[in-house]
């Protein structure tokens, strides 16, 4: 995976979090109305390293993901990104990057443009940015599918091209939310693999949720189960 | 052919009464508005007159104004009511609904009621109140996609570095399209059309196609130059319609629609009070039009009085001197007219929907022949019946029933839309049951498919109602004097000098806006909702 332009940019906070950052989640609690999910909850992803967050549904391992994604709001407790206090930061500056469980790719622009989106936010120019986002699609093996319409992939081309689009803006962190539920076997073990490979080649802090414990187990440096947090 | 047909007279049994309500009461009036009314003088007095394309450049640019200022102040409350869940959302939908099928009589009388009269009578008011008439079109239209584009796409590009006002202008606009444009659509065939919003707040000279069609056939007697004019609202109406169609095709993208986001709450403060503010301001600006109408219907220069309310069955500017309208009257005419026009809408409406479901493709033509009154205008069924039926053996101008009857014109529609979906829906199978249980055909259709016609049928015969008491259009080329209805008797009064009169035309206004506001409620109770 390519480093990081020097340009200056929207995602890169502060300029000083070259390369990944550890993540140090700190007593959050979330409530909704009267149901409270996360319960001071606190953990630590160092540098570099995978995590999997495991647990069952509505276990809140998602809601988590999306504290520290800063798509929702804690009620209590503080997330820190490279040391960095970033509980009060929108998403768009955090240097976060995340795969949804649906892919939620633009049905308005093409594959290309899906992939280069973030690029593009960090202010990087069209022509760099169509080459980068023509390697990044080789490199998930899509050479070619530039300007395929995102409506046509199939469910395994969806999630690469959501993958690709997620790491090619070198986040600090990526957040991966049950990226591989609804996939059928033998698509979800070959994207498990190539996932485990491509995370650690990048050398990036990752989150992973899951409810899977062998996929946990495939992907993660670490598994934690929410329940224990 | 399956054994299993329905009897072959079925359909045309069905279809008979609306198929020649049809061509008696629109498609002869139509054609008689094209051949004999339009010649070769009316014509070129028409086009060779300034004035005609002042009207056109007026009639236009009003249209247009009125549109992009409707999606500029929809686009809030269709956010916050897509994306959030506060108390009191279901009202606030319900309330802009209200609002958008309030008659435009009363639409007219409530902006007059709350604006300053320094603004009356000006193109303000006009705009003003075509925009508080359609908001609610781009609330439900582009509210409808946004609820169903998932928050987390948003997110998305949030976590790939874009801003809130990126994230606007990058992913959530472009999707929103299409819903914005078919919504402008919609807005700017309404306001190019508009007739009783201008006849109320406009001003003498504020004419629009429409008004200016009513103003050469009814006042000036010039039935030609009315006839040519009419025609030139058609082809303009025509030329914006296929326009709206070819572009929604070209920009319609095959979005795939997942099940509906459920909105949250908001739980950032700044979210609260974002929210807080869209649906308080929404919601004032949406009622408040019509509190200052009961406001005025209480109003005198001396202070608040009753007198208004308790003088409602004269009319008379001083002890003997009456204006010709009948508040008391006008009232009872149109709870006569709207009996007849909600029974005939129902009846020919119900029959229609069951043949056209029954006849399966074949039903389109019916379809969308039914829908061509509302296409056309209110004001163009007025005119073409007002031109048609004056000559012996069919001088049916002064019979009773030729109020109810446009109306019907005008309400059939909608209760065949209303229904159709309903019997179009019912399982094929449920006849293929009733039949494995000993049902002949026609027996099964009559048990099985008939019995979903009634839900559907009371909401459609509110429409109607709403529509009857509110329809001004055609209504004001078939009144006659001494025999107004509602609408017609609240222009008139709104129109006079002394505040004792427009204070009996705002007490009008007020309880046709309470009757349409029951109708909403009956609608809302009885509708299919989709369950969640």
């Amino acid at each position: 995976m390519s480093t990081r332009s020097s340009d200056e940019s929207p995602v890169q906070p502060s300029g000083n979090a070259q390369g990944a950052s550890g993540v140090d989640v700190d007593a959050i609690t979330v409530r909704f109305d009267d149901h409270t999910v996360l319960d001071t909850v606190s953990m630590s992803v160092a540098p570099g390293d995978v995590v999997a967050l495991v647990g069952g549904s509505g276990s809140g391992k998602s809601t988590l993901l999306r504290v520290v994604a800063g798509l929702l709001v804690p009620d209590a407790g503080r997330v820190r990104i490279g040391g960095e206090d970033v509980t009060e930061r929108p998403t768009h500056l955090r240097g976060v990057g995340m795969v949804f469980q649906d892919n939620q790719l633009f049905p308005h622009l093409d594959t290309a443009d899906n992939v280069a989106f973030g690029l593009k936010m960090a202010g990087i120019g069209r022509a760099e940015r169509r080459e980068r986002a023509a390697a990044a699609l080789a490199g998930v093996g899509l050479a070619g599918f530039e300007r395929r319409r995102v409506t046509e992939l199939s469910g395994g081309e969806a999630k690469r091209v959501a993958l690709a689009r997620t790491l090619i803006a070198a986040p600090r962190v990526v957040l991966l939310d049950e990226p591989l539920t609804g996939l059928d076997r033998d698509l979800h073990d070959e994207l498990m693999c190539d996932l485990a490979v491509r995370l650690r080649s990048a050398e990036t802090t990752a989150i992973l949720v899951t409810h899977d414990h062998d996929e946990a187990d495939a992907i993660a440096d670490r598994t934690l189960p929410l329940a224990s947090l | 052919m399956s054994p299993n047909q329905r009897p072959r007279w079925l359909v045309p049994a069905l279809v008979v009464v609306p198929s020649v309500g049809l061509a008696t009461f629109y498609l002869w009036p139509f054609a008689t508005l094209l051949v004999e009314a339009v010649d070769r003088d009316g014509t070129d007095a028409v086009l060779g007159r300034g004035r005609t394309w002042r009207i056109v450049w007026f009639t236009t640019w009003q249209a247009v104004a009125s549109t992009v200022l409707t999606l500029l102040v929809g686009l809030a409350p269709a956010w916050v009511i897509a994306r959030f869940d506060f108390p009191g959302r279901r009202t606030l939908v319900s309330v802009l609904t209200a609002v958008f099928v309030m008659p435009t009589v009363v639409m007219g009388a409530a902006v007059l009621a709350v604006l300053p009269d320094s603004l009356d009578r000006t193109v303000w008011a006009v705009l003003a109140a075509h925009v508080l008439f359609n908001v609610a079109v781009v609330v439900r239209t582009v509210g409808a996609v946004w609820e169903h584009l998932p928050a987390d796409m948003e997110h998305a590009a949030a976590t790939l570095g874009a801003s809130r006002l990126v994230v606007f202008r990058d992913v959530t606009f472009p999707l929103l399209r299409p819903a914005m444009s078919a919504a402008a659509a919609i807005v700017f065939l309404f306001t190019f059309t508009s007739f009783g919003v201008i006849r109320v707040v406009g001003a003498a000279g504020t004419r629009t196609i429409e008004v200016e069609v009513w103003r050469r056939a009814t006042q000036l007697g010039q039935i030609d130059q009315a006839a040519v004019l009419a025609l030139l609202q058609l082809a303009a109406l025509a030329a914006v319609a296929t326009w709206s169609v070819t572009a929604q095709r070209r920009h319609s993208r095959a979005l795939e629609l997942r099940p509906l986001a459920r909105p949250q709450r908001p739980r950032r403060r700044t979210d609260r009070r974002i929210v807080a503010l869209v649906a308080v301001a929404t919601a004032t600006v949406a009622l408040g039009p019509f509190v200052a109408l009961i406001v005025k219907s209480v109003s005198a220069p001396t202070g608040w009085t009753l007198e208004a309310w308790r003088t409602l069955d004269t009319a008379e500017v001083r002890p003997g001197l009456s204006v010709g309208v009948d508040p008391l009257d006008a009232l009872a005419n149109s709870l006569t007219t709207m009996l007849w026009a909600t029974g005939i809408a129902v009846v020919v409406g119900a029959l229609a929907s069951l043949g056209i479901a029954a006849a399966g493709r074949a039903g389109r033509v019916l379809d969308a022949g039914l829908m061509l009154p509302i296409g056309t205008s209110a004001v163009t069924v007025g005119f073409g019946m007002l031109i048609t039926f004056d000559t012996d053996p069919y001088d049916w101008r002064a019979a009773w029933w030729i109020v109810p009857v446009g109306h019907a014109l005008v309400a059939v529609p909608f209760v065949v839309r209303t229904t159709l979906g309903v019997l179009r829906a019912v399982e094929p199978d449920l006849s293929a049951a009733a039949a494995t249980l000993g049902a002949s055909p026609l027996r099964a259709w009559r048990t099985v498919v008939v019995p979903h016609l009634w839900k559907p049928l009371v909401v459609a015969a509110a429409f109607a109602a709403a529509i009857s008491l509110g329809e001004f259009g055609a209504t004001s080329f078939l009144s006659r004097r001494g025999n107004e209805t509602l609408p017609i008797a609240i222009e008139n009064l709104l129109g006079r000098a002394g505040s004792l009169l427009q204070a009996k035309g705002y007490v009008l206004a007020t309880l046709l806006a309470a009757a349409t506001m029951a109708v909403v409620l009956v609608v809302d109770r009885f509708q299919e909702r989709p369950r969640s």
